[in-house]
């Protein structure tokens, strides 16, 4: 009998098309989403070399990063921006890639988009020039991010050379309780295992909080797999896979549909397969978490107090310890409550999807935003866009004070004229809080998006549980 | 892609763990079209204050280290981002070999396509080298790939590991494209049988 396999094993096996000597393999790549920051390089090399797109079909273009998050009727006022995306629209004519085009619905984020369309599927193997490609890996794809020069390979080969990673099994037993997201799981993940922890590794998330996310809480977690250092994450598809996928754009139909799923279902990990690390938490254990310091894994509980670099033993950890206390302004033995914000982000790929912005409005609703305090809501695509006016999402957040926007990376990472002035102070439901990640000088904190509805609300970090409590009183 | 066989060169010293790729080459230098020029933002917000002056205690300001073709770091260098800018922003200022603990994948994997060598040693041997690097423009280290040694300026010589594919690939300058392409008879047939087996699989249209 064939020895036990994993997720990962399953889907990699499925997708080596030869192999080299030393085990790299030539592993075929299903679809291949192009974004206009990390493509213009490949797409001159390709010219360059006078070799075409092989594989047009399986690759899906937008622009994200660089676009702005209002005024979609005018042209992009910033000329560098504006720049590469004449480029990208010139590449993807050039060399007949499907392109979402900014006038669209569907445009958005490009890990919103491949999922919502249908585009990304399970059992794929999905690469874009962005390291948060790990998100797709929520349907039980292996989905990675790569750089330019790879994104030339995709282009003109449809493979990728690759030796297999590491199985890590990251297991959340039990059940959240109230005001605790999967935003707040991963940050309890990565707080666990740091940065690097996943190094070389893909980590699969399994376990009873993990089967009861929905998918974008699933996509919330998978997204983040990179900031554990890890080269994918990826949830074994099951029923609630399949219902999200049913009926998508590019989904398979009909009785393909059936026979999709009939392979799909034969992807998760075998009874007794091998992981070279398994990591377990529980449920009952995480709290509503938020980031201090400049490191995604600088996670404490919303209670925690700020870290004394005193306290540590290696003097080069001490000074980075304190390079960032500096750098954040913060002092060690803090309560993290009391620090006020300046600017509240709800958006980028890791929490912006219909469920985010539910569970924020959720927090919003009948409230007002501090006074002093910036707030905007950027939605993860245009369709997400949509369907939140539709449930009177957009109501709540205006009503509140807060910046209803069109969809993009915005203040994630501050390509566009969504960013952070120096020295201000962000709750952020992105995935980085690097220095200057969300504009030179900025000082991020990362949160789930109730936790930022939360600090909006009160002009400062604080436990979500509190508002949810003081609502259940008044009701 | 420029070959890499051996290097001697003066070595940087940037005694950080976790120098992620934003702090590398920050996002807004990103809006470039072009592989070259971002060797001036390398590093940005450790080089320059957010008037645009050079920070004279920053390592690469330092006259012995402007010419630097080798970076000594602590663990996890390049975490974050997938952007080959990052790469790409070293080798415009000149650095070719960058030797660090351990790497973040995504820009370990990057670093070989643009012809530079990331060295893997551990953290005692890093702080060895970072205390010969911090003897400046007089010790300059030797990185010999094809022997796969380090070689510290009193001649002891460190050895280190390197998968033998990226060695091959890096020694000779090959670009990995023309390598794969000898393989599109197998790519065909994979396509085939998917076309086959699996005659569910949905492309993506062009229409939106
Ligand atoms: S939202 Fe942020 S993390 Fe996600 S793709 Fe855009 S820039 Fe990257």
């Amino acid at each position: 009998m064939a020895a036990p396999r994993t997720l990962f094993d399953k889907v990699w096996d499925a997708h080596v098309v030869d192999r080299f000597d030393d085990g790299t393999a030539v592993l075929y790549i299903d679809r291949h989403l192009v974004h206009e920051v990390t493509s213009p390089q490949a797409f001159e090399g390709l010219r360059a070399a006078g070799r075409p797109v092989r594989r047009p079909d399986a690759t899906l273009a937008v622009a994200d990063h660089n676009v702005p998050t209002e005024a979609r009727d005018r042209p992009i006022a910033e000329p560098q921006s504006a720049l590469q995306v004449a480029t990208l629209e010139r590449n993807v004519a050039a060399f007949g890639v499907p392109y979402i085009p900014l006038t669209s619905e569907a445009q958005g984020i490009v890990h919103v988009v491949g999922p919502e369309q249908g585009a990304s599927l399970p059992g794929m193997t999905i690469v874009c020039g962005d390291s948060h490609t790990s998100t797709h890996g929520a349907l039980g794809a292996l989905a990675f991010g790569i750089g330019t020069s790879e994104v030339e390979h995709v282009l003109a080969t449809q493979t990728l050379l690759q030796k297999p990673a590491k199985n890590m099994l990251v297991q959340v037993d039990g059940r959240l309780g109230v005001g605790v997201t999967a935003k707040d799981v991963m940050l309890e993940i990565i707080r666990t295992i740091g940065t690097a922890g996943g190094n070389g590794h893909v980590i699969e998330f399994a376990g009873e909080v993990i089967r009861d996310l929905d998918m974008a809480g699933r996509m919330t977690i998978c997204n983040m797999s990179i900031e554990a250092g890890a080269r994918a994450g990826m949830v074994a598809p099951d029923e609630t896979t399949f219902a999200f996928v049913r009926g998508r754009r590019f989904a398979p139909k009909g009785e393909d549909f059936d026979r999709a799923v009939a392979w799909w279902r034969t992807l998760a990990s075998d009874e007794g397969a091998q992981y070279d690390r398994v990591v377990r938490l529980r449920g009952e254990d995480i709290r509503p978490n938020v980031t201090w310091g400049t490191s995604p894994e600088d996670v404490i509980a919303i209670d925690g107090v700020v870290p004394d670099p005193a306290a540590e033993t290696d003097p080069a950890r001490a000074a980075g310890l304190q390079r960032m206390l500096d750098y954040m302004d913060l002092h060690a033995g803090q309560r993290i409550d009391s620090v006020p914000v300046d600017v509240v982000f709800i958006g980028s790929c890791t929490n912006s999807r219909l469920e985010d912005l539910r569970a924020a409005a959720r927090i919003v609703e009948g409230r007002h935003v501090a006074s002093g305090v910036r707030a905007l809501v950027v939605p993860g695509s245009g369709i997400v866009r949509r369907m939140a006016e539709e449930e009177g999402l957009d109501r709540i957040f205006l009503d509140a004070g807060f910046e209803w926007r069109e969809a993009g990376c915005s203040m994630c990472l501050g390509m566009n004229e969504d960013k952070l002035r120096p020295g201000q102070r962000c709750a952020s439901t992105s995935n980085r809080n690097f220095e200057g990640r969300q504009g030179p000088g900025g000082r991020t904190h990362l949160c789930s998006p109730p936790m930022a509805a939360a600090a909006a609300v009160l002009g400062r970090l604080g436990d979500v549980r509190e508002l949810a409590r003081v609502r259940e009183e008044a009701v | 892609m420029r070959a890499f066989t051996t290097l001697t060169g003066v070595a940087a010293p940037l005694p950080m763990a976790n120098v992620d790729t934003d702090k590398i080459i920050p996002s807004r230098f990103l809006k470039t079209i072009e592989r070259t020029g971002l060797g001036r933002h390398l590093f940005d917000g450790l080089r320059y204050t957010p008037q645009g002056e050079e920070r004279p205690d920053f390592v690469l300001n330092q006259p012995a280290y402007r010419s630097a073709e080798i970076l000594i770091a602590h663990e996890n260098f390049g975490c974050g981002s997938s952007r080959e800018h990052a790469p790409w922003a070293l080798l415009d200022f000149g650095i070719r070999c960058v030797i660090a603990p351990d790497f973040a994948d995504i820009f370990y994997n990057n670093c070989f396509k643009n012809g530079i060598l990331p060295i893997r040693l551990p953290r005692a041997v890093c702080d060895a080298l970072m205390e010969d690097a911090a003897l400046g423009g007089n010790a300059r280290i030797t990185i010999d790939l094809p022997r796969q040694v380090v070689i510290r300026p009193d001649g002891e010589e460190i050895a280190f590991d390197i998968e033998a594919m990226r060695k091959h690939l890096l020694v000779e300058g090959l670009d990995d494209i023309g390598q794969t392409l000898q393989r599109a008879p197998a790519i065909d047939r994979f396509e085939h049988r998917r076309t086959v087996e699996q005659s569910w699989f949905p492309s993506v249209s062009a229409a939106f």
